[in-house]
């Protein structure tokens, strides 16, 4: 059943804070290999949406599998029961993530980054995880960053770490959480460059942007996300040039 | 001059009251760093009741002067069947209250260690025992630094009154030999600098600790 599971799928997921509900009844399901972007105004819910898929957010109801497999709570319906710590932090594993804000763990060097969760929540011998993450880190042009401090690198390189740290895990799905959004204006290009390196490898992605021409590009697939719900599931193609929904167009005009 | 004599003649009894003073003091740290810890970790992470009831342990602690805590340790406890001599008495009452303003301590600094490196943690699926060990702890090592450092000198002062529950620490051999000799002066001058010299050592502690802060933190 795995190997035709969607990498992601949500069902039925609602939460709500203090009686404000944040996302009413999301389904979706995200297949391997694509890249997903989520569009939305600002308290659409598409953030809290990111943070129900690895549970930092705790639906109030509703389930999400990652691969077929359930992430925080076990069993369906009435039966589901919450997951204890130790389940819900294996099944953390295969979903890896990048914040708005890199959250680089500051006493460790670029390189116990990324080897951070690897060698200590993985078990990978240590010297195989180091050769990996200066691959990695070649990869996204910081090879010779390995061994400095995140407060030494700028918001790009910071979050070109915090990307490494991710694909250091070989995660199922890489959620990034508005990845450029706190960067300055010029160095967003370097960050969207790796990202759009990876949608071309293949790699499963699910990215909430404000970025409109980065999603139109890179982007399989546009969640567009309004009022908690989501309004729309089209190609970029489709979205951008015939969106379907009043809202949509209403959100495209703006902006 | 006959005083420095004095203090000269004398330096085996101040040697021994400084070895005393400092094994009180590393004994005490042993035991209220571990306990600290822990007692910030149940002030974070325990059930409410819990979390009040230390609190208000810890309050009730911070309140009492340290004298008092160790007359109720050396002269109180045998009441209830617990007779420990005056140097364990003094190790007990010196950790008691060195824990309690330790996990005062540890607690802020835990706060202080940014919610979102910790939320990262869990994203990535870092145990809770690993969250502390790896991600918390080794921040609040260099955080805390200074304020712990202020308390281990605030520590090595309190021992000083625990010559009143005749403990033979540092006061207590100046004391001693003042006594003795008829000479105040130079013996107590002595067992300042004596105390001066250990609160240098753990001033270089902080200094190393805070050039680590600078190299990693910026």
């Amino acid at each position: 059943m795995a190997e035709n599971a969607p990498a992601i799928s949500v069902r039925g997921v609602c939460k709500d804070f203090g009686g404000f509900e944040v996302l009413r009844d999301i389904d979706l399901d995200i297949a391997t290999g694509t890249t997903t972007c989520i569009l939305g105004p600002s308290g659409s819910g598409k953030s809290t949406l990111l943070r129900c898929l690895n549970w930092l957010e705790e639906p109030s109801v509703g389930s999400i599998r990652i691969d077929g497999k359930p992430i925080g709570r076990t069993g369906e319906g009435k039966a589901a029961k919450p997951m204890d710590r130790r389940e819900l932090a294996a099944a953390r594993t295969r979903i890896a993530m990048v914040f708005q804000h890199f959250a680089l763990w500051p006493h460790l060097t670029v390189l116990g980054n990324v080897t951070e969760a690897p060698v200590h929540v993985l078990g990978r011998p240590r010297r195989e995880a180091e050769e990996e993450g200066r691959a990695i880190l070649a990869r996204v042009g910081l090879a010779e960053k390995a061994d400095m401090y995140p407060h030494t690198l700028s918001g790009g390189q910071k979050q070109r770490v915090a990307i490494s740290r991710a694909l250091a895990m070989t995660p199922r799905v890489i959620l990034f959480d508005e990845p450029t959004s706190a960067l300055d204006p010029e160095m967003v290009g370097e960050v969207l460059g790796v990202i759009r390196e990876l949608a071309r490898e293949g790699l499963t992605m699910v990215i909430v942007t404000h970025e409109m021409s980065f999603a139109r590009d890179v982007a399989d697939t546009i969640v567009f996300m309004e009022g908690g719900c989501i309004r729309e599931v089209a190609t970029p193609h489709d979205f951008f040039t015939a969106p379907r929904s009043d809202r949509a167009k209403g959100f495209l005009f703006r902006s | 001059m006959n005083g420095l004599l004095v203090v000269w003649e004398s330096r085996d009894v101040f040697l021994l009251g400084a070895a005393n003073t400092v094994s009180l003091v590393l004994g005490c740290l042993l035991f209220s760093i571990p306990l600290g810890i822990l007692g910030a970790v149940v002030l974070m992470e325990a059930s409410a009741p819990l979390r009040r009831l230390l609190a208000e342990l810890i309050d009730l602690l911070r309140c009492v002067p340290f004298l008092l805590l160790a007359y109720v340790v050396y002269y109180g406890l045998p009441e209830l069947g617990l007779r420990l001599d005056s140097w364990w008495a003094g190790l007990l009452s010196l950790t008691i209250y060195t824990t309690a303003y330790l996990a005062e301590i540890f607690r802020s600094a835990f706060f202080a260690v940014a919610k979102d490196n910790i939320e990262a943690a869990h994203a990535f699926g870092l145990s809770r025992s690993l969250l502390y060990r790896r991600i918390i702890l080794p921040q609040v090592a260099i955080t805390a630094a200074p304020m712990i450092g202020n308390q281990v000198i605030t520590t090595i002062r309190d021992s000083a009154l625990l010559m009143i529950i005749t403990v033979q620490e540092l006061t207590f051999a100046a004391n001693f030999v003042s006594a003795n000799h008829f000479t105040p002066f130079a013996p107590f001058a002595a067992a300042v600098g004596l105390y001066l010299l250990m609160s240098f050592v753990v001033e270089e502690g902080v200094r190393r600790m805070e050039r680590v802060r600078k190299v990693r933190y910026g």
